[in-house]
């Protein structure tokens, strides 16, 4: 079951982002994870929510411009060295990162990291050849 | 009060009399010539009705029909040619309406009165063979070097084709080679002026002593700023590629206006929605027939400046009539950094690109340049999550924008419904300079 991001265009002005969040919170939708990536003029902002359909149909009703990614979440150890054996894989496998943040979570001892690679299949296969794991949307609290 | 010089003084000081009798011999011939050799003439003059006989002189200019940027668009690029390509040695080129270019044709006689007229700008300005003329102008498609050039050297100045850019370098040229006088857009003189008084340099160093500037709008206020900071006296030029080049008309030591080359064109001022020829000393819009070109002649050819006619006696002694600095237009065109922009370019633009046509433009001045922002949404089809490649549609749509402007335009991505959709016409333009 693929995680999927939703990628939202956003102007760079005041109160962008507040209308956003407000638009999620009104509509009882929590975000599971989000990140900006931004020049001065726009950005696009990342999130990863636990209802996915209803987020995508609310926004593009209120006129924002979003797409759908699918991303990889990986499952890492939350102690000191523990993201660094994943980028090792990446790194040796010459798959290129587009982009990755963390993920909230509640799971003790563990963290999760959305990755946006230039491969996925690859990316993937590596991983489980590696012992490495991949949530899926239902570990994550994420429905449709 | 130094003494009036003249490049052509029996041209420019003429009686009235003599300048009517020299435009009706012209017109008639210069009518006769377009029926000849130009169909796209002669099937608008048969679409009213008239033949070369109708037209006998100034009298009966009115008759004759009006010509357009969009004739030159139909008639692009040969379609209003009036001499065999044989015949012909240059072209030059302006944007046109929507990415066709205005394409004008030129003979070495055409080229030559061309020259003359900016000569005469020259001189009025005080130049003489003893000064050295430094043409700050692009050179190129763009009539502004090759004009001034051309003219620099028939008066006999030692002349600096620098053409634009470069600032450092004019400076140093201005310096070390006594420049006297200065060709260039006023937005560009007034830059290397700032520049020169950044680097400590008062009027009374800047060998400088006048500058024909000319190709965009300007006001007194800049004449003022520009004078006191390069020490020199400013005049004002005037013209269009379709009918030549810069030297239209010019202006005279009086600085209240410029005198219009009216043994080459007669200027005439109509009413721009009913196109009825107004009486002297009513604002309107300018319409110019070129009289004594060979190669590409216009007849009745509606510039869209807004403009008023003086023909009060100038304490210059020249006769010619003087037309005040264009008010405005009767069209969309924005002249920005001595281009012409027609918001319907970038629209071309933007639908080629897959961005929707509502868009803003907004124009400015900052440090005495122009600027150029285009605002326009982004769609669904342009978006992605990767930030790099918006970028690279953005860079791809800056890079369209300046093949089609010639000019740099920086692009703003805005959310969508973010520009206003105005009820009937849309606000497309925000000029903010003050001009």
């Amino acid at each position: 079951m693929t995680v999927y991001q939703i990628s939202v265009f956003l102007e760079n002005r005041t109160g962008q982002l507040a209308e956003i969040t407000q638009i999620l919170a009104d509509n009882q939708i929590n975000m599971c994870a989000i990140s900006i990536a931004e020049t001065s003029d726009y950005g696009v902002l990342r999130l990863i929510v636990d209802q996915p359909q209803k987020t995508t149909s609310i926004l593009l009703e209120k006129g924002f411009i979003l797409s759908k990614t699918p991303v990889t979440a990986v499952m890492v150890p939350d102690r000191p060295g523990g993201l660094a054996p994943v980028l090792q894989l990446i790194a040796e496998g010459e798959i290129d990162v587009e982009y990755m943040y963390s993920l909230f979570t509640h799971k003790a001892g563990n963290a999760y990291m959305v990755f946006r690679v230039s491969d996925n299949e690859k990316f993937t296969a590596l991983l489980s050849q590696n012992g490495i794991h991949v949530a899926d949307r239902q570990e994550l609290g994420i429905g449709d | 009060m130094p003494m009036e010089r003249y490049y052509q003084p029996e041209i420019e000081c003429a009686s009235r009399e003599q300048i009517l009798a020299w435009q009706n011999e012209r017109l008639v011939g210069q009518v006769h010539n377009v029926w000849d050799n130009v169909p796209y003439y002669r099937k608008k003059m048969e679409e009213k009705g008239l033949t070369p006989d109708d037209i006998k002189g100034v009298e009966d200019l009115h008759k004759l029909p009006f010509v357009t940027k969009d004739d030159l668009r139909e008639a692009y690029p040969y379609g209003l040619v009036a001499r065999p390509l044989k015949d012909c040695v240059r072209i030059q080129s302006t944007s046109g309406t929507t990415g066709k270019r205005v394409v004008a044709f030129y003979t070495q006689h055409d080229i030559d009165l061309w020259e003359d007229c900016c000569a005469r700008a020259i001189v009025a300005a005080g130049g003489t063979n003893e000064d050295v003329c430094q043409v700050s102008y692009g050179y190129g498609l763009f009539t502004g070097g090759p004009g001034l050039n051309g003219g620099s050297h028939k008066v006999g100045c030692l002349t600096i084709p620098t053409s634009s850019g470069n600032t450092e370098r004019q400076i140093m040229f201005i310096r070390d080679l006594n420049a006297t006088i200065l060709c260039c857009t006023p937005s560009y003189a007034a830059y290397i002026g700032e520049t020169m008084k950044e680097m400590g340099l008062t009027p009374d160093q800047i060998p400088l002593k006048a500058g024909i500037f000319g190709a965009e709008a300007w006001s007194e206020e800049m004449r003022q700023d520009i004078q006191n900071t390069l020490g020199i006296k400013a005049y004002d030029i005037y013209g269009l590629t379709e009918l030549s080049g810069p030297g239209v008309s010019f202006e005279c030591s009086a600085q209240t206006g410029m005198h219009i080359n009216e043994d080459h064109f007669i200027a005439e001022i109509i009413d721009p929605k009913t196109g009825e020829v107004l009486p002297e000393g009513e604002q309107g819009e300018l319409v110019f027939t070129s009289i004594t070109k060979e190669a590409f002649p216009l007849l009745r050819y509606r510039t869209r400046d807004i403009c008023v006619l003086s023909h009060e006696k100038c304490s210059c002694g020249r006769t010619f009539v003087k037309m005040c600095k264009p008010r405005g237009r009767s069209d969309d065109m924005l002249i920005i950094k001595g281009v012409n922009v027609f918001p319907s370019q970038i629209e071309t633009v933007l639908i080629a690109q897959g961005y929707q046509a509502n868009y803003q433009l907004i124009v400015d001045r900052v440090n005495n340049t122009d600027t150029l922002e285009v605002m326009v949404e982004m769609t669904p089809e342009n978006f992605s999550d990767n930030l790099g490649k918006i970028n690279e549609m953005e860079k791809h749509l800056v890079a369209a924008l300046k093949a089609m402007l010639g000019i740099y335009a920086k692009v703003r991505l805005v959310a969508p419904k973010t520009i206003a959709r105005s009820e009937g016409k849309a606000v497309r333009v925000i000029d903010k300079r003050k001009i």
